[in-house]
């Protein structure tokens, strides 16, 4: 053969051999191009949006509104991981008075101390909202709520009243805004108001979470504590309406007795009986599609 | 013993336990019933005392229903039912029932107000908004705690539900103030729901139109 012939020969064939993996690279080039040419402009507005979005007015908070921590926003909220407890009353207002000297303000925070313990032997993280004689505003505890992600809250009481050694778990009810208020309408309804929520209703896209968490409470203090209701109770508890996380009520009866000592040693039951709803509860947390959707 | 008596001692006393237990249920039904009997014939008196300053005079005795704690459980309210000469406008209603139940029953343990608290004024808006204006006696001698200050709103309210159609809800009032919380725990802030499907209120010629946001003050 014609050793010119047969060098385009070869050439050809190094072509024709070639074209497929030409072919190939080109079209992934193609595609790649079509991608980027499409996310830039996207992430390029982004960028732009989130650089030229107004500020609230002193950096801080909406007034009358509760900017729900992203986390708990309804797509892609934390694992439950923190709890905060919150011993009622303190400084000068000693709550529930019983005879002997017996302060509503110290039982409960004795009582918050064993549920931390309790609550950390499960990897919680525990926060309380005063850990010493002093009254935070309503205000000041569910703002300590609600700047935690992935968080529950409890509330602390001892009540003068009922069988002592019994204990009792609230939650609001329904119309706890009272029927027709306007903070309630725009508040009740997941996805009603995104993820801004007026501060004086935060709870009510929470109610379903909350009762959840009540119910599972009250059956472990129902089965510690004999005389205690079977399900949880409703009752328009000031402390809980602000409150932008599954949030509940414990009440422990009762501040009447004559020796402290009787209320006292309700504390290790009542700390377990929560440690045990809380971990049956986090999956059902886990498992919610975001704030105030029923699982 | 003799055996013959022996026998006739064991029937006697079987005869007497058999009497006993069918005799003993009767009786304390009637004990039962005539102690109730009692109490409502007391309670009766008392309201009529209580009563005769408020009633205007000519008022048809109407059955009316409150709501007291209930002898039979813890944190649970009881109706008792009472005749008393309620008058047929809403707020002199209101103020006659709300002060028939700050009296409370006779069994003094079965109060769910404070003793020393008074209803000090009651008004009631056009859109069927009660305002229950209570003395300060209501928040310091009410015993704190969340059961105790939910049965005494409760109370309140389903008094007013049964027996003054037309408030839909209630708002509380502290001395003519609005306070954060009853005793430290039950939120005043809010209304409470009385009866959602409350009559319309009829519009006295003092509260116009223009004045819907202003309390209709009844003397």
């Amino acid at each position: 053969m014609n050793p010119h012939r047969e060098q385009s020969a070869r050439a050809r064939c190094f072509i024709f051999g070639m074209l497929p993996f030409v072919k190939k690279t080109a079209s992934i080039l193609f595609i790649a191009g079509v991608i980027t040419s499409a996310a830039l402009p996207a992430a390029l507005l982004s960028s732009f949006q989130q650089q030229a979005a107004p500020q609230p007015s002193g950096e801080g908070p909406i007034p009358g509104a509760v900017q729900v921590a992203p986390a708990q926003a309804p797509l892609g909220r934390a694992a439950l991981s923190v709890a905060v407890l919150d011993p009622a009353h303190g400084g000068t207002d000693p709550g529930a008075r019983g005879g002997g000297g017996i302060h509503e303000s110290d039982l409960v925070l004795a009582f918050a101390g064993q549920i931390k313990d309790a609550l950390e032997k499960q990897g919680l993280r525990v926060i309380l909202t005063r850990t010493g004689n002093e009254d935070p505003s309503f205000d000041d505890r569910a703002t300590q709520a609600n700047s935690q992600r992935g968080g529950i809250f409890i509330t602390l009481h001892v009540g003068s009243t009922g069988i002592p050694g019994t204990a009792r778990v609230y939650t609001l009810p329904d119309n706890f805004a009272g029927a027709g208020a306007p903070s309630a309408r725009g508040a009740t309804g997941p996805g009603s108001t995104g993820t801004i929520l007026p501060w004086d209703t935060a709870q009510a896209t929470f109610l379903p979470l909350s009762r959840k968490l009540a119910d599972a409470v009250q059956g472990e203090l129902a089965l510690q504590f004999k005389g205690s209701p079977n399900t949880a109770l409703t009752a328009s508890v000031r402390q809980l309406r602000a409150i932008a996380a599954p949030a509940i009520a414990i009440e422990l009866s009762s501040v009447s007795v004559e020796n402290r000592a009787e209320i006292d040693r309700m504390g290790p039951g009542v700390a377990d009986a929560v440690a045990r709803a809380v971990a049956a509860f986090k999956p059902v947390y886990d498992a919610a599609p975001g704030a105030g959707v029923t699982p | 013993m003799n055996p013959k008596w022996r026998n006739r001692l064991i029937v006697a006393l079987a005869a007497v336990f058999l009497a006993s237990a069918i005799y003993l249920p009767i009786l304390r039904r009637r004990l039962k019933r005539a102690a109730r009997a009692q109490t409502l014939s007391e309670e009766q008196a008392r309201r009529e005392l209580l009563q005769a300053a408020l009633a205007a005079p000519g008022e048809p005795k109407v059955k009316a229903r409150l709501f007291w704690a209930s002898s039979e459980g813890e944190s649970a309210l009881a109706p008792v039912t009472i005749e008393l000469p309620l008058s047929s406008d809403p707020v002199l209603r209101a103020k006659q029932v709300l002060n028939t139940l700050l009296a409370g029953p006779v069994d003094s343990d079965l109060r769910t107000l404070p003793q020393d608290s008074a209803l000090l004024e009651f008004y009631l808006l056009p859109d069927g908004t009660g305002v229950a204006d209570f003395s300060e006696a209501m928040g310091t001698s009410l015993p704190s705690g969340i059961d105790s200050e939910k049965l005494a709103i409760d109370s309140i309210t389903r008094t007013l539900e049964a027996n003054v159609p037309q408030v839909r809800r209630l708002k509380i009032l502290i001395h003519g103030q609005e306070m954060d919380t009853l005793a430290g725990h039950v939120d005043l802030t809010g209304t409470f729901l009385v009866n959602p499907k409350a009559l319309p209120v009829k519009l006295t010629p003092a509260a116009t139109p223009g004045t819907l946001s202003q309390p209709s003050r009844k003397p």
